[in-house]
């Protein structure tokens, strides 16, 4: 039965905006699907104690890069997103590969990329006379604001199964990359660098491969906001605190299982909404406010998050089946 | 010509004022870093607090000035050792990334703390200091007073450093962390009066900063990046080499605001920073961890 829980569920979801399309819920639910990727790509690497802070950066990559090649060159994000995934991906490679060649790590590799993160904010407010600075930007609506070329959907049930789809890939890669001998390999060398690179691990390569395959999905992310909003701010999509608050999300939620990041996402994001409507402005600030104290008591109680922790719980009681082969979670 | 001499001569006139400060800033963190091995992700929003405290206790309830610097200074000495005894040290043992998030998770309560208590205005302390003419140059007196006035704090805290027994002892922490606890030393008691050291030069430096910047809640997302980067390039819990790294990067700045944006100046200070770890990675990597 149990098998056939991940497709029931994932059926649940396709046919939901065909029976309910409450445009508020239905924009929640985009909002939360899209950045359940985002925070899934982050994790992909994170698991690995890979933790970078310059994620904020390769969203903002993404996302300017698409909207600047559709307004200013008429490029369809049907090749703009490839183009800004490649980006991100270069721009992963140039920093990640003398970290790891060089070998910084732990806190080190977080700071670095905490620079980078920077870089990508001060790069897009610098460039305001074409990125409009922290004014934000728009992508240029193309026929009304709903055409398949443009990648722009009047329509919130296509936003919803686009999005839809972009998350499951995102699961589906985690999965690939948790079955994979890649795993082993990255957690081999978080335990020890030096004994995995002896057991034949080439421990450059391997670190490489997951952080570009990460930056890539991120920089999907970041296009996919930009496309569904049609406004990207620097604050929004990039910086530092884009990077915290993926990292804060993963851990909430659970790094090391793979429905974890959306967990996150669903916390955080409904959080963030209740406080808005319960409290309208005077709002600004408290849910912050909870997600800091939530993120400290966390890693100070809880580091394998929600999901993990509830996961584990019924592990120990014989409710759920073991972690590996066969994973319980979509 | 000789006009852009001068303002290249101001520009890196402020750089050097400017790099003061940012010394100043790099030094609490370095202090931490080198001594308790964690990195606060969150001081710079700790300096946040300490320029509230100024405008709030110097311009809202008029105390003097100075009696209002050293209440600043106290109180995020506070809230250092607070930070230190209520998240750090329950993850003393934990993964150094875990701290690292724990004190992002820090930096996100003190940053909507801010929000819901002062609101998002700026405020700026009111208090408009003469600009120093000379040579046809430019050079605001508030940047000469935080640059001497950060020069005075490193002196003292390299005085407290190497001449206090407490200060040999945090040296001797700082160089091998086991040995010194069978030495007898009582490493907890020195992590205290480290935190509370590094909160204390956390407050200097936003006494400082105050009178340069308009504060707000997100303000430590303006320097606080740049800071990380001094201590990492300078070599994580390496004062000189976070001495000099400050003064590289606040010409860097200082110098791309010149020709271009300030942007750009950050632009440059960050891609310079990533550039120095091909170049000199071991620069970079003075204590790995």
């Amino acid at each position: 039965m149990s098998r056939y829980l991940p497709w029931l569920a994932g059926l649940a979801l396709v046919l939901l905006p065909f029976v309910y399309r409450a445009p508020y819920p239905l924009h929640i639910l985009i909002i939360i699907l899209i950045w359940s990727f985002a925070y899934t790509s982050w994790s992909v690497m994170g698991r690995f104690g890979l933790v970078s802070l310059g994620h904020g950066g390769f969203m903002g990559v993404g996302a300017y890069t698409t909207a600047l090649l559709w307004n200013f060159k008429a490029v369809s994000p049907w090749l703009g997103i490839p183009l800004a995934m490649a980006a991100a991906g270069l721009l992963a490679v140039v920093v990640a590969y003398p970290c790891f060649r060089f070998r910084i790590t732990g806190h080190y590799f977080a700071l670095v990329t905490l620079a980078l993160s920077g870089i990508v904010l001060q790069v897009i407010t610098a460039t305001r006379d074409y990125t409009g600075g922290s004014l934000g930007y728009t992508p240029e609506r193309y026929r009304g604001g709903s055409s398949l070329y443009a990648v722009q959907f009047g329509s919130k049930t296509t936003w919803y199964l686009v999005a839809l789809a972009v998350w499951a890939v995102g699961l589906y890669v985690w999965h690939r990359v948790d079955r994979s001998m890649m795993r082993y390999a990255l957690e081999a060398i978080s335990e020890d660098e030096d004994a995995a690179a002896a057991a034949g691990v080439h421990v450059t390569a391997e670190k490489l491969k997951i952080t570009v395959l990460s930056a890539m999905m991120t920089a999907l992310a970041g296009a996919l906001y930009c496309q569904y909003q049609m406004f990207v701010s620097p604050d929004t999509v990039s910086g530092i605190a884009i990077s915290l608050q993926m990292v804060f999300a993963v851990v909430v939620g659970g790094i090391y299982v793979s429905l974890g990041p959306t967990v996150g996402a669903v916390i955080t994001i409904l959080l963030a909404e209740v406080l808005r409507i319960s409290f309208g402005t005077r709002a600004v600030g408290w849910d912050n406010l909870v997600y800091g104290v939530l993120l400290v008591l966390f890693i100070v109680f809880l580091p394998k998050g929600i999901l993990g922790s509830v996961l584990d719980l019924g592990r120990s009681r014989g409710l759920a089946p073991p972690p590996r082969v066969g994973a319980p979670a979509a | 010509m000789a006009i852009f001499d001068v303002f290249l001569l101001e520009a890196v006139i402020n750089g050097v004022l400017l790099g003061g400060v940012l010394a100043l800033l790099s030094l609490g963190l370095n202090l931490i870093f080198g001594v308790i091995d964690v990195v606060w992700i969150c001081y710079a929003e700790l300096v946040m607090f300490g320029m509230y405290g100024m405008y709030f206790l110097y311009t809202v309830y008029h105390w003097p000035i100075l009696l209002a610097a050293a209440a600043s200074i106290a109180g995020v000495a506070v809230m250092g050792v607070l930070l230190h005894l209520l998240v750090i040290a329950p993850l003393l043992g934990s993964a150094p990334i875990n701290q690292l998030l724990a004190t992002g998770g820090v930096l996100f309560f003190l940053q909507s703390v801010a929000t819901v208590l002062f609101g998002v205005e700026f405020r700026n302390l009111g208090l408009r200091l003469p600009v120093l003419k000379a040579a046809g140059m430019f050079v605001s007196y508030s940047r000469l007073l935080a640059f001497a006035v950060a020069l005075v704090g490193m002196v003292a805290v390299y005085l407290f450093l190497q001449r206090t027994y407490v200060g040999a002892a945090i040296r001797a922490i700082a160089q091998d962390r086991q040995i010194m606890t069978l030495m007898g030393v009582d490493t907890r008691r020195i992590y205290v009066v480290t935190s509370a050291l590094g909160g204390a030069l956390a407050g200097l430096a936003s006494c400082l900063l105050v009178l340069l910047y308009d504060v707000h809640p997100f303000v430590g997302l303006t320097f606080g990046p740049i800071t990380f980067l001094i201590c990492v390039l300078g070599g994580l819990g390496n004062f000189g080499g976070g001495f000099v790294a400050a003064f590289v990067f606040a010409e860097i700045i200082s110098l791309g605001g010149l020709y271009l944006d300030l942007e750009w100046g950050y632009v440059f200070a960050f891609a310079f920073f990533i550039v120095m770890m091909f170049v000199r990675p071991e620069g970079l990597m003075a204590r790995r961890s």
